[in-house]
């Protein structure tokens, strides 16, 4: 009988050492070109091996090539979710497919939107940026005098400090990776240094915050130390190389890597220096996540250590027992990611994964693991560090300082902020992949 | 050798030069403007009261405002309609506590600062000064924050104790001036 393909790779996968119980392999495995297959995940299960043929799209002149380019009608599936697609007077959400793309850049399609009154339509020709306050002299910026500016670009996640708050729930919500993480986005930004502007109106010795303001209707208002302001802050007037999309702040907003996402003012349009914090609605009322007890943070700028697994996850049934990468993605608003570790049995053995290079500060970070799944259950869970020596907690030492719920929300809803803690993925003998608090 | 050294005097001068100029990163293109200019853009409020305008309001004024700009979503007497409510609320316990301005928000200012830039929610920035001051009025009279009959102004509304004052803790202190 004549070996196949297949029992060849399988001959090979027997002799991979794994290095963490339930099958989890050596993280340079790829590398090494051990690994002959590898199954991907898939919405609809693969075809059975056929005859090759040419195609009719081999076989005829393709269509004309458009000015401004789209997917393939194929990947029309690969949306964001919207969690008030009429536009009715209330926030929209619209929720990135984490579990249908790669890599570490969000396509600007799929970036994630937080929009309070909708994403109003900015003429970049009238749009200002007007900086003042305690400074020497207020100053006013058209768009056509930033673009002549010396510019920077860093990749940079954004983080809705919402992200993930499904997991403050007191039973594991069954939802995709979207519905779970899906308001953190990363993309490549390039604008103009705050600083330098900051500077050109001249900075009075009395200022310690600025308070940024969108030109959106609801005049949406941060207060933002003048540290960070001066540090790392850009007016971004370019994502992933083109002109900022008009859902994350056309023709400009303030980037504050690392930072929570609604502090990083989309639309920006007014910029005043002053001595003390504007307690705005969103800083006095929204994002001060409640503690167990009753009393309440305030200013939680930073979007902490976190990861999570994004292959497999559920929706991605896996195809019967065999090879597979679990990958995931990772990052921290506190600088690099230095390590990412890997359990398949529910945290009581760990792999470290590979990261992919290179790996940027404040900016996802792919993580990688070759899997054999012996078509057993396991529980899939990822954990972060960064360079900063911050460790992602697990869900048990988040709940015990934060709180959870004591009823179980709508998946929609925020029962609270700025959760970062471990996320568990159980794989079924089935191949189903569900949510569950490990 | 002399014509040499005096090149590299001169080049060295070239490069301090340029480092200074270098050094005042920007092309200093932004343009100079004016309070008056400003103005109306002018509109952040602190809670020590800096940014508040001239004029005022009443509880008795406020809920006519109230009646025809605002009930439609936050329901009659604020008591809730299909946005949330203003008036009422228990002291904060947990995560699933309902923040209301009674019972969380800090600072009176706040309601100014929000009413102004952002309601009515269709109509943003449609509200005189007078009618912020008054609606404000309202809402604090509803919620027993202040008295029916008082006035809410510049000097009155920054002296106003919300209940949660002293609810908060500051999360990343070390960043926070």
């Amino acid at each position: 009988m004549p070996t196949t393909p297949s029992d060849r790779a399988k001959r090979k996968l027997k002799n991979l050492e794994a290095v963490a119980a339930n099958g989890l392999l050596h993280r340079r495995l790829f590398l090494r070109g051990g690994a002959a297959l590898m199954t991907g995940y898939t919405l609809v299960p693969s075809a059975a091996g056929q005859q090759l043929t040419d195609d009719a799209w081999s076989l005829a002149p393709g269509v004309t090539v458009p000015d401004y380019g789209t997917r393939s009608r194929f990947e029309n599936n690969v949306v964001r979710t919207l969690s008030n697609p009429k536009g009715e007077p209330r926030t929209q959400h619209a929720r990135t497919p984490h579990h249908l793309l790669n890599g570490t850049f969000t396509p600007n399609s799929l970036h994630f939107v937080i929009s309070h009154a909708g994403d109003p339509d900015i003429d970049p020709d009238k749009h200002r940026l007007l900086i003042h306050g305690l400074v020497k002299q207020p100053l006013v910026f058209t768009l056509g005098v930033l673009a002549r500016y010396p510019m920077v670009s860093r990749m940079a996640f954004v983080e809705c400090g919402g992200n993930s708050a499904p997991l403050f729930s007191s039973e594991p919500i069954q939802a995709s990776v979207q519905a779970l993480h899906g308001l953190v986005s990363s993309a490549e930004w390039t604008g103009v240094p705050l600083s330098t502007l900051l500077d050109e109106a001249g900075v009075d010795a009395k200022a310690r915050w600025i308070i940024a303001e969108g030109a959106d209707p609801p005049h949406l208002s941060r207060s933002v130390p003048l540290t960070k302001a001066m540090d790392d802050a850009m007016i971004a007037l370019y994502q992933n190389g083109e002109r900022v999309m008009p859902g994350n702040g056309y023709p400009m907003r303030l980037l504050l890597p690392g930072w929570e996402g609604n502090m990083n003012i989309k639309w920006v349009r007014r910029i005043q220096l002053t001595e003390k914090p504007g307690m705005t609605f969103y800083e006095a009322r929204t994002y001060a996540p409640i503690l167990p007890g009753g009393k309440a943070y305030r200013f939680y700028f930073i979007q902490e250590v976190k990861s999570f697994i994004t292959h497999p996850s559920p929706g991605l049934a896996m195809q019967g027992p065999g090879f597979y990468e679990i990958s995931g993605i990772a990052y921290s608003g506190s600088g690099r990611i230095a390590k990412v570790m890997v359990s398949a049995d529910g945290g009581k053995s760990w792999a470290q994964a590979a990261l992919e290079q290179p790996v940027l500060s404040m900016a996802f970070t792919r993580f990688r693991v070759p899997w054999r799944w012996d078509g057993s259950p396991a529980v899939l869970q990822s954990r972060a560090w960064d360079e900063a020596g911050n460790e992602q907690p697990t869900r048990a030492q988040l709940v015990a300082a934060r709180g959870e719920t004591t009823r179980v929300p709508p998946v929609n809803a925020f029962p609270s902020q700025h959760y970062n803690a471990i996320t568990s993925w159980s794989v079924e003998r089935s191949g189903e992949v569900k949510h569950v608090y490990a | 050798m002399y014509t040499r050294s005096l090149c590299g005097f001169a080049v060295t001068f070239a490069l301090a030069l340029s480092a200074m100029v270098a050094s005042a990163q920007s092309p200093n293109l932004g343009k100079p403007i004016s309070p008056a200019e400003i103005a109306p853009w002018d509109i952040n409020i602190l809670p020590d009261g800096t940014g508040l305008p001239p004029g005022s309001g009443t509880p008795a004024e406020g809920a006519r405002v109230y009646s025809a700009k605002c009930s439609v979503c936050h329901g009659q007497d604020g008591k809730g309609g299909t946005s949330t409510r203003l008036v009422g609320g228990e002291p904060i316990k947990n995560m699933e506590s309902e923040k209301t301005i009674a019972s969380f928000w800090p600072y009176a200012t706040t309601l100014f600062d929000y009413i102004r830039r952002a309601m009515p929610w269709r109509q943003p920035r449609s509200l005189t000064n007078e009618e912020v001051y008054a609606l404000t009025a309202y809402i604090l009279s509803l919620n027993k924050l202040i008295g029916e009959s008082e006035t809410i102004n510049a000097l009155t509304l920054p002296k106003v104790r919300m209940p949660n004052r002293d609810g908060f803790i500051v999360r990343f202190p070390d960043r926070t001036p």
